[in-house]
């Protein structure tokens, strides 16, 4: 009995795509006409951005640790995915039930989460009882127990999920297209890690990993809802002041090995499922707002851009088809998602590897890019509608460097963007020859 | 660790979400009714100058004649091609022009679309929304295409997913003969027979302002919405022939139902077991909201449960425990548990922990404090919906669209806080008997320990 919907469907590409979709987001980081957007630096050096919304009784606050599970040590993969896992099973004086009971008790939800690029903590906090859910929460980022039983408990727990991975086409994509492109670096396999390294972690790696990553160098907080600047700088001293100075460095540049072709995993499953891509462009590229625009008329969610154009709504050849920039911080790419019937996905590519020839070649139209315009920056305003998602974006306006004025500037940096740029980067960075397709199923025609 | 892939996965799948939205903001929210019976809701935010703009249908999966299952997601998908008034794919590609985002869902019991944009454009969203009620135009082309499409969102959601046929096998055992045991996206068999007349008759039935609830949630006054909803929406004549939804009843459940789903592709087996549970009815929601505190305290969270308590915490039994229950539905629904089971442990003796955990919670009775904790949370949730109005617009839509009035959905959270542990006990010993349930193993073809 779940709603179904034409559009609304994410792409079910694997999970860093979710991470990457993030990404993008928060990219368009907008504001409400009259949010004001202050920086706090507290007593003790730790720097925030503050939303104050009083009108709601509630706190929103968002902290990203720079580096994520790409920090896990060698021959230890998976340990910062675990140990995060293990951050709300227990804390203090608190075992795993104690300590979430007292959650409950505060009406308060904290969020731990392991990306590839970050490690994610969401909480929020009603003000009525604000200062015990901020010294619980402490607790869990400072004082984690890492129980045994909790251990063995999450493990068991992760070693699940590791075992559907092997068998879902969809994570099979993606395993297999970052195996392929990444050579030896973190980003080359999953964080969850390997049934054979999440077996052998041991509490002390659990340990050795959460000061690996959770360092106060590498730190990125938004507060948004009823709070004062003057409360907040304390708070977070608190919270968050008795967190190791510096953590692991962070990895290198990761190569990208990819090569244009077909890679078949064959797979028993009745629809192909595909993940795509080349080499895509960094965040802090001058050209990034041209690449943006180009891929919102190329792969973007709506009905009219091409690729959902040529591929859903002419032929009916799939549900859905997607592009995105994934601008991760070690790694540019260009990522596309489809799925299909196994007698029907070489004609989806064929069409997709068509759209992406003719789009290098031609370029987009004026009407197209106006239109694009329109939407970025019309869908600007509206993405700052709640507490925690204009937490979410201010966090992650940070951590891409953006200045604290920028969403005042950019709608006007999409909208000077000429068409002549969008086609010098379409032809630059769209590279049909060079598209590679790891398709997972039972194609026929491509095996 | 409370989420993570696999399970996040099923829980969606479940439609499961940590605590049902209370759904109060009685503050926030005004209502009327239009002249042709098209009822309106209003939830005021003004922080931002966005609004969420919707019409739900009263007419969902379960409302289709026999033989056309799908049809009602069929539609859904056809309305967002041309109408006597707009080309194909004209209303999405101007809801973008203006910066704002459009979607529909459909459900056993409600179709519905919306969009997000800014608020000045309420008024051009109700002229299109208003137009695609009546006037929608369709050709043969449309309907080969599109039908190809939804076959292809079978094949994702369904067809490529182990767990999904899991549950529309389940749900065909679970409902004898209610169409609730028919899957919304449609049996492929009659997907693929989908015809132009299907898709009309559907639309001309059902499609009519006297069955649709316009709900507005954002930055605009009642005010407003009731001068541009009698301009856009007015004019539109009720449909005469709309006649009470009535689906049939279910016959008594007389024997309990098994089913073992094998298939390759599961790399995890687990079990799963539901009852034909009553849904929240106009004027009569305690037994609903004692069921629905009993699914929060036996499996509501993945830590503090009883379940995980038992199954996960005294014994390794399981990794990963659930129970689930939708209150919010037209006709009788489901009461369900899930128990993935830890390594070495089988199917049958992860059921049999079950029942033991079942039958200990009916012995040792409620405990008082994680029964005070939940209620803490349902007063909590009221405060911390208010920064969400889009989710509290769906709460209003799902509760209209299943037969609650206002004033119901309004007073949901006091029925949840007066219910009491005698509440809960006896409705878990009226709903758990064998006759009404269904149990189900998923799991590979070669497991030997079935």
């Amino acid at each position: 009995m779940s709603p179904l919907s034409p559009l609304r469907t994410a792409p079910r590409a694997a999970l860093w795509l979710a991470a990457a979709c993030l990404t993008l987001l928060m990219l368009a980081a907008p504001a409400r006409a009259e949010t004001e957007i202050t920086e706090v630096t507290s007593p003790g050096g730790l720097t925030a951005w503050l939303v104050e919304e009083p009108s709601i009784p509630f706190l929103a606050l968002e902290i990203r640790f720079k580096g994520g599970a790409s920090l896990d040590a060698p021959g230890k993969r998976g340990a910062i995915n675990l140990m995060t896992g293990l951050l709300e099973e227990g804390a203090g004086g608190r075992d795993a039930r104690a300590f979430n009971e007292a959650r409950e008790d505060l009406a308060a939800s904290f969020g731990f989460r392991a990306y590839d690029d970050s490690l994610a903590i969401s909480a929020k906090m009603l003000t009525e009882n604000r200062a015990e859910a901020l010294a619980l929460l402490r607790d869990a980022l400072i004082d984690p127990r890492f129980d045994q039983d909790a251990i063995d408990r999450v493990r068991a727990q992760v070693m699940a999920n590791i075992r559907s991975d092997a068998r879902d086409p969809d994570a099979i994509a993606s395993a297999t297209f970052n195996r392929l492109a990444f050579g030896d670096h973190p980003y080359a396999t999953d964080r969850t890690g390997t049934a054979e390294t999440v077996a052998a972690l041991t509490r002390e790696d659990l340990l050795a990993a959460k000061d690996r990553v959770m360092a106060r160098d590498r730190i990125y907080i938004s507060a948004v809802g009823d709070v004062t600047a003057e409360e907040l700088g304390p708070l977070l001293d608190d919270l968050l002041g008795d967190l190791p100075a510096t953590g692991a460095p962070l990895p290198g540049p990761a190569p990208i090995n990819l090569t244009g072709g077909t890679t078949v995993v064959d797979f028993a499953t009745p629809q192909s499922v595909v993940l795509f891509g080349h080499e895509g462009m960094t965040r802090d590229d001058p050209d990034f707002f041209a690449a943006y625009l180009l891929n919102t008329i190329l792969g973007g969610s709506g009905f009219n851009a091409r690729l959902m154009t040529e591929v859903r709504e002419k032929r009916g050849l799939t549900y859905g088809v997607y592009a995105y920039l994934v601008p991760k911080d070690h790694a540019a790419l260009y990522l596309g998602s489809v799925s299909s019937a196994n007698d029907r996905v070489a004609e989806a590519i064929e069409v997709i590897r068509d759209v992406w020839a003719d789009t290098a070649q031609n370029g987009v139209t004026a009407e197209e890019l106006t239109a694009a315009k329109t939407y970025l920056t019309g869908a600007y305003p509206l993405r700052f509608d709640g507490n925690g998602p204009i937490a979410d974006i201010l966090v992650g306006m940070q951590m891409d460097d953006l200045p604290i004025d920028y969403a005042a500037t950019r709608n006007a940096r999409v909208n000077a963007v000429t068409l002549e740029e969008v086609n010098r980067i379409a032809a630059r960075l769209l590279r049909p020859e060079a598209l590679h397709f790891v398709v997972v199923g039972q194609p026929d025609g491509l095996m | 660790m409370r989420t993570h892939r696999f399970f996040a996965a099923l829980l969606l799948a479940l439609g499961l979400i940590q605590l049902p939205p209370a759904a109060r903001g009685s503050d926030l929210v005004t209502s009327f009714t239009l002249d042709n019976g098209m009822e309106v809701v209003v939830i005021e935010d003004h922080r931002a100058p966005v609004v969420v703009h919707m019409v739900w249908y009263r007419a969902g999966a379960a409302d289709e004649p026999a033989g056309a299952s799908g049809v009602a997601h069929f539609l859904e998908h056809l309305l967002f091609k041309g109408t006597d008034n707009m080309a194909p794919g004209e209303l999405s590609r101007v809801v973008a022009e203006n910066g704002g985002t459009d979607n529909a869902f459909t459900s056993q019991d409600y179709t519905a679309y919306f969009q997000r944009v800014a608020a000045d454009r309420l008024g051009l969203m109700m002229q299109m929304e208003a137009d695609r009620m009546v006037n929608l135009r369709l050709g043969p082309e449309d309907i080969a295409t599109e039908r190809d499409v939804i076959i292809e969102e079978r094949n994702q959601r369904t067809e490529n997913s182990p767990g999904g046929l899991f549950a529309e096998q389940r749900d065909a055992a679970l409902y004898l003969h209610h169409p609730y045991g028919t899957p919304v996206i449609g049996w492929r068999h009659e997907m693929e027979a989908l015809s132009l007349e299907d898709a009309l008759a559907y639309y001309s039935r059902y499609y009519a302002p006297n069955n649709a609830i316009l709900i507005v949630a954002g930055d605009a006054t009642p005010e407003e919405v009731r001068a541009l909803a009698q301009t856009h929406y007015g004019p539109i004549p009720p449909n005469p022939e709309l006649s009470p939804r009535a689906r049939v009843a279910e016959p008594p459940h007389m024997a309990e139902r098994r089913l073992i789903f094998r298939d390759d592709r599961v790399a995890q087996p687990y079990v799963m077991r539901s009852y034909l549970a009553p849904e929240r009815d106009p004027g009569d929601q305690t037994e609903a909201a004692a069921l629905t505190l009993l699914a929060e305290l036996l499996g509501g969270d993945g830590i503090t449960s009883y379940m995980a308590r038992k199954l996960q915490f005294e014994t390794q039994t399981a990794v990963y425990t659930a129970a689930f229950y939708r209150g919010t539905s037209l006709d009788d629904t489901s009461f369900g548990f899930i128990v993935v089971p830890a390594e070495g442990v089988s199917l049958d003796a992860a059921e049999e922990a079950l029942e033991r955990v079942m039958a200990d919670f009916l012995t040792e009775g409620v405990d008082a404090e994680a029964l005070a904790r939940l209620k803490r949370q349902i007063h909590a949730s009221t405060i911390y919906e208010r920064d969400n109005v889009q989710s509290l617009a769906n709460s209003y839509g799902r509760g209209l669209t299943s037969g609650l009035t206002l004033e119901d959905i309004q007073a949901w959270p006091d029925i949840l806080q007066a219910v009491t542990a005698e509440d809960i006990l006896a409705a878990a010993r009226r709903l758990w008997t064998p006759e009404r349930s269904v149990t189900g193993h998923i799991t590979n073809a070669e497991d030997p320990a079935l």
